[in-house]
């Protein structure tokens, strides 16, 4: 857990007041909404189709249990009693009104949470690994440099009005879990083979119109480097990112346009003349924020403990704990991961009560700590394996142990036609519906590893291009239709998902993903063969066949 | 149900009216022939040309300080004159989201 | 559109030359690029004051042989949402030296007054005159930042450095 100094907690509370002046003239028209919009983004807030939608930050999806219940507070108080973690580990509230916005940001600042640059065209959440600091086969800690970026990235005078939004993911573990390939800038930790901790810088991943996966600039920047080089890439996208057309305004088409080569020589040359300059990080600074970082004192436990045995004849626990539950880098400790993905349910919301229970569970078994994963479910990081008998039952009793993680019905998805004022077609109800027809979770277990991602519209906010199967929502004479790809994938091999036909209507997506996983389950070499090894290995042909064959 | 903030040209093939969202609140609302808004669909001024709609356009958007966004929006008629939402978004803008709001799972045990 | 100029509304010296009209006999002069491209040494030869507003989509280098002899560097920003001035802005005063006045001109609005002083303006064409008004108010907003930037202010990095420093010296 990061602690807030006084500078941090300054900051928020300044940044609060700015934007209580700001709404206050926006109500009395001393500002007009073409004045108001871009400075309402800027913390955070959307029109959508219903009301005002309200992004609330998780830097790098960490959270306080006594953070995330000020996140239920402001459920209750300032919305309809649930919010939606996103595919950027933030939270979202739907039903938020302007006018009590202030009140809301004020709530959320007395425990250090803030809504900065959650929108707009600046520099967005520093995502990471959900697991980090506690995951086996980690370099180092991400966030240490995630928390790094996210002080230079906020409210940075250069770049706070750049031609678009721009990302960035970090992640210091072999096994990609922040999908840094499709991210403005993606970051991998590791050191050289001096040891020095540095990373391979990518740029220009990004999904919407035209998905692309990142490309290496340079292979390895020194840590100390990270601040000067991240501003010369900033410089170059700010001075030469397109603002004429806001779809080719992301840094991706610039360096499609320039070639990563040339776009490569410009970030280097930019960097030579400030390497050395004040962004320079050194040991110290970067020690200093690393000294604000607090782990648990671990206790020595069994890998094995009695309470632990005891439950193994419970075949409902059993069922949960192969599923959601994985390995720490204490022994006698685990990851558990909470689904927000319940059978017929929206996925990725929680009420206001569940945030609440969760909180109370922190405490007492994950010394106070929740993470946010771009997968839209939480996680628990630290907990003692004695202690999952009971974690589970407790768990169970508010509707967040659905043992369907990384399983076919654990669907990531945007909010869609039912809330989004930029899509063409609902995106929850056909995730709901895949839920119903996968409920069976022995069934789902058999499939195997299996990630659905459903967009309602071509900027991707569901991920559907790095999906093993996406599908993404478009509108054809006024009724909603679905394109269907499959094989994409998000990790360290990430891949963009190929068409395998024409859309097909609202009432046949289902029925569509029940014949694609048929022909996989006929075709997979072995039991463990992952759907998407499947595809991989034999191309879409054959489940374009299995599909369409009677369409 | 393309968005219709990337509408260019306006082209009514249908009855419509004009839609937007309350500033202070972010409520659904509909221009009336008044020139006011409020929350009710029924209330709503229907035009049926394009520069008829132009115009409603242009005077809505005008009260900068009471809605946000607006934009024109296809409706239906019904016997009486009773005003019906033209499409899915329209449908889902006036009576809420297709899908329950608060679920939580049965526990398992 | 009134100028604000050393923290309070002033009047502007510099008198805006079109591109086809002749120099006035004296006074300081604000001039498009193109006009001042055009014969730069016969422009400085006056002795008189001389500014260049410079376009948000050509690169400041081109004003570098021109920089010590500038008194004046308007930037634009045709649309508060176009950032590319403050690139400008920062390259002119940190590694080009200018010293000169630094205006922020277009679409100058209260919420941008930060950024710009951050950035290393430090005049303002404001659009309204009850921004203009506010503007003292309005750069108090904050007090502490992230980043350092030419404006000689203490980023937090620094800041917190010193604290330990003082903290350790027991001071």
């Amino acid at each position: 857990m990061y602690a807030y100094d006084e500078i941090d907690r300054t900051l928020i509370n300044e940044r609060v007041s700015e934007f209580r002046d700001q709404v206050k003239r926006r109500l009395s028209g001393e500002l007009t909404e073409d004045e108001f919009k871009m400075l309402r983004l800027q913390n955070g807030v959307y029109l959508q189709l219903h009301a005002y939608m309200f992004r609330v930050a998780i830097p790098y999806g960490t959270l306080s249990s006594k953070q995330l219940r000020r996140l239920a507070h402001v459920a209750r108080r300032y919305d309809r009693g649930y919010g939606h973690f996103t595919t950027r580990q933030n939270i979202q509230y739907n039903w938020i009104k302007l006018a009590e916005l202030p009140d809301a940001l004020a709530d959320l600042a007395e425990v250090g949470i803030h809504s900065m640059q959650t929108s707009g065209n600046n520099t967005r959440n520093v995502t990471s690994d959900q697991w980090a600091g506690v995951v086996p086969g980690e370099v180092e800690d991400p966030r240490i440099w995630s928390e790094v970026l996210r002080q230079y990235t906020t409210l940075h005078p250069e770049f706070s009005f750049l031609p678009r939004k721009f990302k960035f993911a970090i992640t210091a573990h072999p096994h990609d879990r922040a999908a840094i390939k499709i991210h403005d800038i993606g970051l991998r930790l590791h050191k050289n083979e001096q040891g020095e901790t540095g990373f391979e810088v990518m740029v220009g991943g990004g999904l919407g119109r035209t998905p692309f996966i990142a490309k290496t600039i340079r292979p390895f920047v020194h840590g100390r480097d990270l601040l000067s080089y991240v501003e010369a890439i900033m410089r170059v996208y700010n001075s030469y990112g397109r603002r004429d057309n806001i779809y080719k305004a992301r840094i991706k088409i610039l360096v499609h346009e320039l070639g990563v080569e040339k776009f490569a020589a410009e970030v280097e040359e930019e960097w030579q003349q400030i390497r050395d300059g004040a962004l320079r990080l050194d040991d110290d600074t970067i020690e200093d924020i690393r000294s604000r970082f607090s782990y648990p004192t671990y206790e020595k436990l069994p890998h094995m403990p009695e309470e632990l045995r005891k439950a193994a004849h419970d075949p409902l626990f059993e069922r949960w704990r192969r599923n959601a539950v994985f390995p720490h880098k204490a022994t006698g400790y685990s990851i558990v991961t909470i689904s927000l993905k319940p059978v017929g349910a929206p996925p990725g919301d929680a009420t206001a009560d569940q945030m609440d229970a969760l909180a109370d569970l922190a405490d007492k078994y994950s010394f106070g700590e929740i993470r946010v994963g771009h997968e839209q479910n939480l996680a628990l990081p630290h907990v003692a394996r004695r202690d999952l008998p009971a974690l589970w039952k407790a768990l169970d009793k508010v509707g967040l142990a659905t043992p369907n993680v990384n399983l076919i019905s654990d669907i990531i998805a945007c909010p869609g036609l039912d809330y989004c004022s930029l899509a063409n077609a609902r995106s929850i109800p056909i995730a709901q519906e895949l839920t119903r027809r996968f409920a069976n979770h022995d069934t789902a277990g058999l499939i195997g590893r299996l990630h659905i991602n459903i967009s309602g519209c071509i900027n991707a906010c569901g991920h559907h291009h790095v999906g093993h199967i996406g599908i993404l929502g478009v509108e054809k004479n006024g009724e909603e239709f679905y394109q269907i790809t499959i094989g994409g994938r998000a990790d360290e091999n990430a891949e963009l998902g190929v068409l395998i036909g024409p859309a097909v209507p609202y009432g046949e997506v289902a029925d569509v993903i029940e014949d694609i996983v048929e022909a996989y389950l006929a075709l997979r070499a072995t039991p463990d063969e992952l759907f998407v090894d499947t595809v991989k290995r034999l191309g879409v042909e054959p489940f374009r066949e299995r599909v369409y064959a009677t369409r | 149900m393309t968005s219709p903030l990337e509408q260019k040209k306006i082209k009514i093939t249908q009855p419509s009216v004009v839609t937007a969202n309350r500033t202070w609140d972010g409520a659904v609302i509909y221009r009336t022939a008044a020139q006011q808004w409020s929350t009710e669909l029924n209330d709503a001024a229907v035009v049926r040309g394009a520069d008829e709609a132009r115009a409603l356009l242009a005077e809505s958007v005008a009260d900068d300080l009471g809605a946000v966004g607006a934009y024109i929006a296809p409706v239906e008629i019904g016997a009486g004159g009773a005003i019906a939402p033209g499409n899915l978004r329209e449908t889902i803008r006036a009576s809420g989201v297709t899908i329950p709001l608060l679920v939580q799972e049965p526990a398992q045990v | 559109m009134p100028l604000v100029k050393g923290g309070k509304i002033a009047a502007d010296e510099y008198v805006h030359v079109a591109d086809d009209a002749a120099l006035p006999e004296s006074g300081a002069v604000l001039l498009s690029a193109a006009r001042f491209l055009a014969d730069p040494e016969a422009v400085l030869a006056r002795r008189e004051k001389v500014g260049v507003i410079w376009p948000n989509n050509r690169d400041v280098e081109d004003l570098l042989p021109y920089v010590e002899r500038l008194a004046l560097i308007a930037l634009v920003f045709p649309s508060f949402r176009d950032g590319r001035a403050y690139s400008q802005a920062r390259l002119l005063r940190e590694r080009y030296f200018f010293r000169g006045e630094l205006r922020a001109t277009g679409q100058v609005l209260r919420d941008q007054f930060v950024f710009m002083l951050r950035a290393g303006f430090d005049a303002f064409d404001v659009r309204k005159q009850a921004d203009a008004e506010a503007y003292h108010q309005t750069v108090k907003r904050y007090s502490v930042f992230y980043q350092p930037t030419g404006d000689g202010r203490v980023a937090a990095p620094f800041r917190r450095l010193q604290l330990r420093h003082s903290e350790s010296a027991g001071l």
